[in-house]
């Protein structure tokens, strides 16, 4: 996409955001604030897939569990209990330092103890993550087609086995009562009333840095590389890219970025549960990507944050998955390029034959 | 055949799934390890037998078609649900013939509604097209029928028959599904070597172009394959249903696994994917010695990584399978 209509699009995302939340206010709506913050997060997962997938061309279907792995590295860190305040030894070096903060007792009034700060926690979900992305990402990415795809599905449900059955984990149960996190001056991530419009900002915020950063990559040599890697990965090995080191990175950033969501979503709603990791969760990214034309940043964030929300509002009821299995498959056997480029064509041929209306329709060429 | 009530994925039931041997209790402790050793090998032959089923349906329709359907498992989960409901109306017999033909019905279909509208897809493209068929006839599953885990009747005899073996307690209907397993691959071997059809599809899997200059109908041929390959499925359902339960959500897990014994074969080559599927069902059941019942479906996806990473080709492809068919 051209800088222009990026720089119009950022500006139009900019508006609807904004739009949003004030006609939620005016409404006295504001319940809706925390679905579109989630779905801000589940956004954020899914364009760093789209990167992977649209991009790169590598599918893969364990990314609800690298949303898994940064919500749990979160929520287990934040919630492990180091002893009640006064802190002595190295839990006092600790909390001089700002590792260690204090948390409130949900449950026992007054109750303080000590915990690790959330920075430590999102620190160690994203070094997880990018850990986990490196070492099934080596092997596999040397591989093609097919067989990515059924490693990814493999790590998933390992990972899903081992959320659910693992005792600090909280098996089936999950983590709940995840401390507030204060990411900023003002913001503290956690599903407080009082705190849900500035938590739906930092979301779309957040979402909209990472959008920038991501269209920059696509259209910088990088970019290029691996939309090069895409076509044709035999022809990008002989001009002299390194297909494989580029298919890692991106299979590690967008790691991360799944990691980073899972680890401000689970502040965010308190709590996670390994439902995140199960594989329709992910399939439901990969849903997501394909149904927003694969190599499209801008169409993936709209149909993500479409869908998703829908979804969260529950609109689908028991249909949720089925929905999402459907789309997929009507959209990439219909429309290869995704909806919003048939769209695009439409409504642009439609503005032509607007514009050239008078005067001119019987000359038409066409 | 206590420890492999059933393949699902239901996380109460695999709670009580670790006791090995409570049916026979020999006296003396060589007897009581060798009944456990038994016990944990006909598991793993009985669940491994319709992991191979589902390698090899896999097998087929990659080598014909060229595509990894993810919906394999969902045959084996429709074919048993749907002879437990014909069973209601039927004589057993009648009613898994019928559910494999309407399971077979339905791989046609997929076919025919999807498969055959592709011109050219990418990988990428059949991929997430597969996946969403799978959830899409898991959620139809679920809607018809429901959450509940279902069973046929024992053939012979019921859940408290027992053959002893060594001091273990085997159930009669492992026999029937390693008999009924043994008799499909020997049955398909012989269909794909001394038939026309069987011919034909073997020129499918080696050479479209050439097959289709051949005069072979490679459109139909497909759909064929993918008939045939859903009723293999459908048939193991049925077979493995008494011991193992169907539920609507068992298609993934064993879609993967299946995969797993596919790859570990070789991909296209059918007795290599059946015994893999085999190996991988033994390696399950032996896993209960060292793991918690919970991590037992985490052996196969670790087997299948391994394999992946280390030998891609699997244990008795050749090279050039591997290279040629860009998988």
């Amino acid at each position: 996409m051209k800088p222009r209509a990026e720089r119009l699009g950022l500006l139009i995302l900019a508006v609807l955001v904004v739009g949003v939340q004030a006609l939620t206010a005016a409404t006295g709506t504001p319940f809706y604030l925390t679905q579109l913050t989630m779905t801000a997060y589940y956004t954020l997962a899914t364009l760093g897939l789209c990167l992977l997938m649209g991009y790169a061309g590598q599918v893969s279907l364990c990314h609800g569990a690298f949303f898994a792995i940064g919500a749990y590295a979160s929520a287990i860190l934040s919630t492990l209990r180091l002893g009640s305040p006064p802190a002595a030894g190295w839990r006092g070096a600790l909390a001089k330092l700002g590792v260690l903060v204090r948390a409130q007792d949900l449950f026992v009034p007054g109750q303080e103890y000590l915990v690790f700060t959330p920075w430590l926690g999102f620190a160690v979900a994203l070094l997880l993550a990018a850990a986990a992305a490196l070492l099934i990402g080596y092997p596999a990415l040397r591989l093609r087609g097919h067989y990515l795809s059924m490693a990814t599905l493999g790590f998933g449900l390992i990972v899903y086995r081992f959320l659910l059955g693992g005792d600090f984990t909280g098996g089936a149960d999950g983590i709940s009562a995840v401390p507030p996190w204060r990411v900023l001056p003002g913001i503290a991530l956690c599903s407080d009333s009082a705190h849900r419009v500035g938590n739906y900002y930092f979301a779309w915020g957040t979402t909209g840095v990472v959008l920038i950063l991501l269209l920059n990559l696509v259209a910088s040599r990088t970019g290029r590389a691996l939309r090069a890697i895409h076509e044709g990965e035999n022809a990008a090995n002989s001009m002299g890219v390194d297909t494989a080191a580029y298919k890692l990175r991106t299979f590690v950033i967008s790691a991360v970025l799944a990691a980073a969501a899972g680890s401000f979503l689970t502040h965010y709603t308190g709590s996670i549960g390994p439902g995140e990791t199960q594989a329709l969760r992910s399939v439901r990214y990969v849903a997501l990507v394909a149904a927003g034309g694969m190599a499209n940043l801008w169409g993936t964030l709209t149909v993500s944050a479409l869908l998703t929300f829908l979804s969260l509002r529950g609109v689908f009821g028991t249909l949720d998955h089925a929905v999402f299995g459907a789309i997929l498959i009507l959209i990439v056997c219909l429309t290869p390029d995704g909806p919003l480029v048939p769209l695009r064509r439409v409504l642009a041929h439609a503005w032509r034959r607007l514009r050239r209306r008078p005067g001119q329709a019987a000359t038409d060429p066409e | 055949m206590r420890p492999g009530r059933r393949l699902g994925t239901s996380r109460r039931r695999e709670r009580c799934r670790r006791p090995a041997s409570a049916r026979a209790l020999p006296q003396s402790r060589e007897g009581r390890r060798l009944s456990q050793f038994v016990q944990y090998l006909f598991y793993g032959i009985t669940v491994g037998s319709i992991y191979a089923a589902v390698a090899i349906g896999f097998n087929l329709i990659y080598c014909t078609t060229g595509v990894v359907n993810f919906a394999q498992g969902e045959f084996v989960i429709l074919g048993g649900m749907t002879a437990v409901t014909f069973s209601r109306y039927l004589p057993l017999p009648v009613a898994i013939a019928a559910a494999v033909v309407v399971v077979m019905g339905c791989g046609a279909g997929l076919d025919m509604a999807v498969f055959r509208r592709l011109r050219n897809p990418s990988i990428l493209r059949m991929v997430v097209i597969t996946i969403g068929l799978s959830i899409v006839i898991r959620e139809a599953a679920l809607h018809i029928w429901d959450e509940k885990a279902r069973a046929l009747p024992y053939f012979t005899g019921n859940e408290t028959t027992s053959v002893q073996v060594f001091g273990a307690g085997v159930s009669p209907q492992v026999f029937w599904v390693l008999g009924v397993v043994f008799v499909m691959v020997a049955a398909l071997h012989a269909f794909l070597k001394f038939t026309t059809v069987g011919t034909a599809m073997r020129a499918c899997a080696s050479d479209v172009q050439a097959a289709m200059l051949a005069g072979i109908n490679v459109a139909n041929m497909r759909t064929f394959v993918f008939a045939l390959s859903a009723g293999i499925g459908a048939l193991a359902g049925c077979v493995i249903s008494p011991i193992a339960m169907t539920q609507y959500d068992g298609g993934a897990s064993l879609a993967i696994k299946g995969f797993a014994a596919a790859v570990l074969g070789g991909l296209g080559n059918h007795t290599a994917a059946a015994a893999a599927g085999i190996l991988i069902g033994l390696a399950e059941g032996f896993s209960g010695y060292l793991l918690p019942a919970a991590y037992k479906d985490a052996v196969a996806f670790a087997i299948l990584i391994l394999v992946l990473f280390l030998r891609p080709r699997g244990l008795f492809g050749s090279r050039e399978v591997g290279s040629q068919r860009e998988f």
